[in-house]
């Protein structure tokens, strides 16, 4: 049901803690019957049995009430400012009450109880949001994009959800798209008006002018990954031989105790994923089993997931223990490497090392820090690799546009996917007629990334650009 | 005082394009017709430009055809230039188009309805619609004749209120200084019906005599002439042709309008409707589109029997003088004697999101409207409403379903659902543009897309029918044929393929894949095909684009598919939007007011968003269940 009344902390935008939005159509009774005025009150009890609890409804839209959430039993819990907003002038388009209380987590959480026992609901994440959209408050990538900004733990992150919202990535369509429509006109006009407007060598023009749209888009898609990383976190995996350090390594990461941390070969049992914030940067840091082979069934699961997490890493963290030779479990892990980014931790450099570094250095051609996980020597180092590898490596964050979403994606794929069916009709020599249906189609796709329809659109182009008719 | 006469089943109201269409099917289809004209010599008049059909135009003939529809059969009979425009472009694009005799046409097309039975023609101006409990009971004449009647289809083109101008000059006379309807109107008001104001317009008519066509591009018609009835060979209607004349206007020409826009009408605020945007007047076109230093001027015949040329691609409501000073400064009409001016004309019309897609008023049980008084422009679109009105009224009158041709099936059914649904703000035109389906939807199938229709309504005969059945056989077991017999890489294909310029083969293939190669088609194929027997020209031409372009109308097919999930999701007449709880305001208002059949429609009225789409699905899925 979508008409119901939720209830939520709006602490979507940089943690605005202390701030209750309500919003539903029956939003003004229920904080009504829990709110009121100061003429209701002395002394910082109520005054009254009963108070106005339809005062709500009496007042105008965009005004701000100052006055006291009462419980169940008329005790005062705080002291608020109420924000009224009647429907549709407000975020959700439903009418809306915030309420803006002065305390801290154990008065929000208090007064929302008392919401939901008046008959509203706790919201979920993104819920207003998504009314927003529903009601046709926000397109659908702005709706994404808050969505992000709720979630995003990552001050990039923040940074990419906040220029989709200035329309960055919508801007950058519509460009393309404004392409594609300029050439259906053309088309168009000149299908319509065949007297007036010829197509003679524009199959040419058009078919650079796709190559340049698809390099576009597929640039776009290139960069996919990297907002990826931004926005979610560089997916970094810690691999190494059982009881190489790798969980004390992720704790030190952590700084707290959540993994297992222990002597004992194997008992990492299961993967552990966890953020972790370095500098501007958010490491999604995945733990594994150790990889060898092993007929434990949870273990075996532990090493096949371990894989799994390597071929979608964005950087790996290898822990060598430096205090045993290289084996055959080193042989399998470091053959898995090949080909990707990461670093060698050398681990227990501060016992006396068995392992020489050029030993490692034939075998792949990473990077070596020196690293205790007893003592946490060598972390800063770590740190510093890490940020300096992803934001003065070979990949720029700074000027370059993301797509966010796995939707979005997938639209700009299919566009692509259009337009190289494009350039195969006019390589096939197809009458341009037949351009459209690739064009459209691109069209379309791209359309969807800002929710917009393209019905009226090529007619409109036509009659703007063309002067057409006798 | 007013008296009552003779009843009818069907009254229409407008002899143009489209009241002859609805008139002849509403008779044909057996009801007892009344059809009114403000004049009995100007049925099927052509008041605009001498010709019919052209890019999308030409479709909408070929539809109205193959439902039986006389539009076709008339122009082939009184055609003087026929030409197959945009041949070189795709099958879906090719465009029918043909210069006629303009009194002919209107001479022939009287003689049709004057033999029709059912049919009864009569002269004068409908002022009221009667209508009680919310059905048509009959109309009243301005001369206070009463007629009870059960259905009305009123098309009154550009009649209504009309107003002809030009400079200072303003008639209220309708088209060629007929008279106007001038009180039917006030009864639309009262009925409750939206009315606005459009506006066209019309160049000038020269004589023949004064133009110097040495100066100008002689435009031929095509030698050989394809009819637009499917009932029609092209050798049944071959004659000699009349050509056309292409000149252009000049920076002069421009000069001289810029300098007296002011006394333009349209721009000195006396024209208020809504003009085209496909067909601006010259004025328009100068001050719109500043960067051009030229426009084409089309000189065409009005007819065999005159000499009076018009001059497409100048109309105008400048005034006289002006007109006079404009039209002389273009290469070859230097000393040209103006025969009429040119004029804009402004009529009422109504708001055509008031229809239901059979094309009668939502609100009003009975009353039909078609033609330009929908908002619509052009012959070719009037005919097309038309005939579904006729057919529509026809059918209720019998308790029939009624006909509703879909995005899919017809440009017909484009037309009427843009119109209905997305309503227009100007006159609407029909585009191929406008077609989503347009490569299913070519004028060339359109006997194989609709006779079928046009028989089970019962304006097709059988023997018509019968002919129709033997075609679609004879193209589906080619087609058949040709995908099952195989060409080796031997040396005479080879040869062929060289010859022909086409890359040879390394192993066997089909003679359907050879087809689709761009350089190869059907006929080049007979050299190879040695087992093929001669078929119809129109059967061959069917499998050569059915075989050509199989990939695309394959992938058209599919989004056919797609799109008939979201029509055949009807909505229940009876349902309540305000319990639709998230639709958003402006979505719940358009579509209370536009009670919209389907989701398909309702997806396309504007202010309806994607999102209000998902919640009404949502809540129909709910109500299906709760049934």
């Amino acid at each position: 049901m979508e008409h119901d009344t939720i209830a939520g902390i709006a602490s979507g935008m940089g943690g605005g803690i202390g701030i209750i939005r309500v919003s539903g159509n029956n939003s003004l009774r229920i904080v009504g019957e829990i709110f009121a005025t100061k003429k209701f009150v002395h002394d910082n009890t109520l005054r009254e049995d009963s108070w106005d609890k339809d005062f709500f409804f009496k007042k105008d839209s965009h005004t701000i009430h100052y006055g006291f959430i009462l419980d169940d039993d008329g005790t005062i819990v705080d002291e608020v400012m109420v924000l009224l907003m009647k429907s549709p002038r407000s975020y959700t388009c439903e009418d809306v009450v915030e309420i803006d209380s002065h305390g801290g987590p154990f008065l929000i959480d208090k007064i929302l109880k008392i919401l939901m026992h008046h008959g509203a609901r706790l919201a979920e994440p993104g819920e207003f949001t998504k009314r927003a959209f529903l009601n046709g408050r926000i397109d659908l990538a702005q709706a994404e994009a808050v969505m992000k900004l709720i979630t995003s733990k990552n001050a990039f992150a923040l940074d990419s959800a906040i220029k989709q919202l200035e329309g960055r990535v919508s801007k950058y369509i519509e460009k393309i798209r404004q392409e594609i429509l300029d050439n259906m006109a053309y088309i168009e006009a000149a299908l319509d008006d065949p007297e007036h407007y010829d197509l003679n060598g524009f199959s040419d023009k058009l078919y650079v002018k796709v190559h340049e749209e698809i390099n576009s888009l597929q640039e776009l898609l290139d960069n996919f990954e990297n907002g990826r990383m931004k926005s979610e976190g560089i997916r970094t995996v810690i691999v190494g031989k059982p009881n190489a350090g790798k969980s004390s390594l992720m704790n030190l990461l952590l700084d707290e105790e959540r993994a297992i941390v222990t002597n004992i070969a194997g008992t990492t049992r299961d993967i552990l994923e966890e953020r972790v914030q370095i500098g501007n940067l958010v490491l999604n840091l995945v733990d594994t089993a150790g990889i060898h082979d092993t007929d434990d069934f949870v273990e075996h699961l532990g090493v096949e997931k371990a894989m799994e997490y390597l071929e979608g890493a964005d950087f790996i963290i290898y822990v060598v223990d430096s205090s045993a030779p290289l084996d055959e479990a080193d042989e399998k892990i470091i053959s898995l490497l090949a080909g990707k980014s990461g670093v060698i931790l050398f681990n227990k450099s501060d016992i006396d090392s068995v392992l020489e570094l050029r030993d490692l250095k034939d075998k792949i051609e990473w990077d070596c820090i020196f690293f205790s996980s007893k003592t946490g020597d060598g972390l800063d180092k770590l740190e510093k690799y890490i940020t300096e590898c992803f934001l003065e490596g070979n990949i720029s964050f700074n000027d370059q546009i993301y797509l966010t979403s796995l939707r979005h994606r997938e639209a700009v794929e299919e566009a692509v996917e259009s337009l190289y069916q494009l350039l195969n009709t006019i390589e096939d020599g197809m009458p341009e007629d037949f351009y459209i249906v690739d064009l459209m189609d691109a069209y379309k796709y791209l359309g969807l990334i800002n929710g917009e329809t393209a019905s009226e659109d090529l007619v409109n182009k036509i009659f703007k650009d063309f002067c057409m008719g006798k | 005082m007013s008296y009552t006469y003779e009843s009818y089943d069907v009254v229409v109201i407008g002899a143009g394009h489209a009241g002859c269409e609805a008139a002849l099917a509403a008779a044909r289809l057996g009801c007892k017709t009344l059809v009114f004209t403000v004049s009995i010599d100007s049925i099927a008049m052509m008041p605009c430009n001498p010709n019919i059909g052209g890019s999308s135009k030409g479709h909408l003939v070929r539809e109205v055809d193959a439902l039986g529809g006389e539009m076709g059969k008339n122009i082939d009979k009184t055609y003087i230039q026929s030409k197959m425009l945009n041949t070189s472009k795709g099958p879906a694009v090719h465009s029918l188009r043909a210069q006629a005799d303009k009194k002919d046409y209107s001479r022939e097309m009287r003689r049709v309805l004057e033999n029709t039975d059912n049919l009864v023609i009569k002269q004068g101006e409908v002022a009221e619609i009667f209508v009680e409990n919310e059905q048509v009971t009959g109309v009243r004449t301005a001369s206070d004749a009463v007629y009870p009647c059960k259905a009305v289809i009123m098309c009154t083109g550009t009649y209504l209120k009309a107003r002809c101008i030009y400079g200072e000059v303003s008639n209220n006379t309708g088209p060629n200084g007929l008279s106007a309807a001038n009180q039917l109107t006030a009864c639309l008001d009262k009925l409750g019906i939206e009315v606005r104001r459009f506006k066209t317009g019309t160049p000038a008519r020269v004589d023949r005599r004064t133009i110097d066509f040495s100066k100008m591009q002689e435009q031929k018609g095509d030698k050989k002439v394809v009819p637009f009835s499917f009932t029609n060979r092209p050798e049944d209607i071959e004659r000699e042709q009349v050509s056309c004349w292409l000149t252009y206007t000049n920076q002069q020409t421009h000069q001289i309008i810029l300098d007296n826009i002011d006394r333009s009408p349209l721009y000195s605020g006396d024209i208020k409707g809504t003009g085209p945007r496909y067909c601006p007047s010259i004025e328009d076109k100068v001050v719109r589109f500043s960067d051009k230093d030229r426009h084409q001027v089309f000189l065409e015949p009005e007819g065999n029997y005159t000499n009076e040329m018009y001059i497409g691609g100048m109309s105008s409501s400048l005034p006289e003088d002006v007109q006079y000073a404009m039209y002389h400064t273009v290469p070859g009409l230097e000393n040209a004697s103006i025969v009429r001016n040119a004029y804009a004309i402004e009529y009422d019309c109504i708001n055509p999101v008031q229809l239901k897609a059979s094309l009668e008023f939502k609100d009003i049980s009975g009353f039909f409207s078609a033609g330009q008084s929908n908002g619509s422009s052009g012959y070719e679109e009037a005919a097309a409403q038309g005939i579904i009105a006729g057919i529509n009224a026809a059918r209720k009158l019998a308790g029939k379903k009624a006909l509703i041709l879909d995005r899919s099936q017809a440009y017909i059914g484009v037309l009427i659902d843009d119109l209905i649904t997305k309503g227009t703000n100007e006159p609407y035109r029909m585009m191929t543009s406008r077609a989503e389906y347009r490569l299913l939807l070519r004028q060339d199938n359109a006997d194989l897309r609709l006779t079928e229709i046009g028989y089970e309504v019962g304006l097709i005969s059988q023997e018509r029918y019968d002919a129709l059945c033997e075609k679609r056989a004879m193209i589906e077991a080619e087609i058949k044929r040709m995908q099952k017999t195989t060409v080796g890489a031997g040396k005479e294909v080879q040869e062929f393929l060289k010859k022909n310029k086409s890359t040879l083969l390394q192993s066997g293939t089909t003679l359907a894949e050879l087809l689709k190669r761009p350089e190869l088609s059907y006929d080049i194929l007979s050299e190879i095909d040695k087992d093929r027997k001669i078929l119809p020209d129109d059967v061959c031409e069917q499998v050569n684009i059915n075989l050509k372009y199989d990939g695309y109308i394959k992938r058209q097919e599919r989004q056919v598919a797609q799109y008939k999930k979201l029509e055949n999701r009807k909505i229940p007449e009876d349902i309540n939007y305000d319990e639709v709880y998230s639709l958003r305001k402006e979505a719940l208002q358009k579509l209370k007011d536009f009670r919209p059949a389907s989701v398909g429609q309702a997806s396309r009225i504007s202010g309806v968003s994607p999102a209000d789409i998902s919640v009404l699905l949502i809540y129909l899925e709910k109500y299906n269940k709760e049934l």
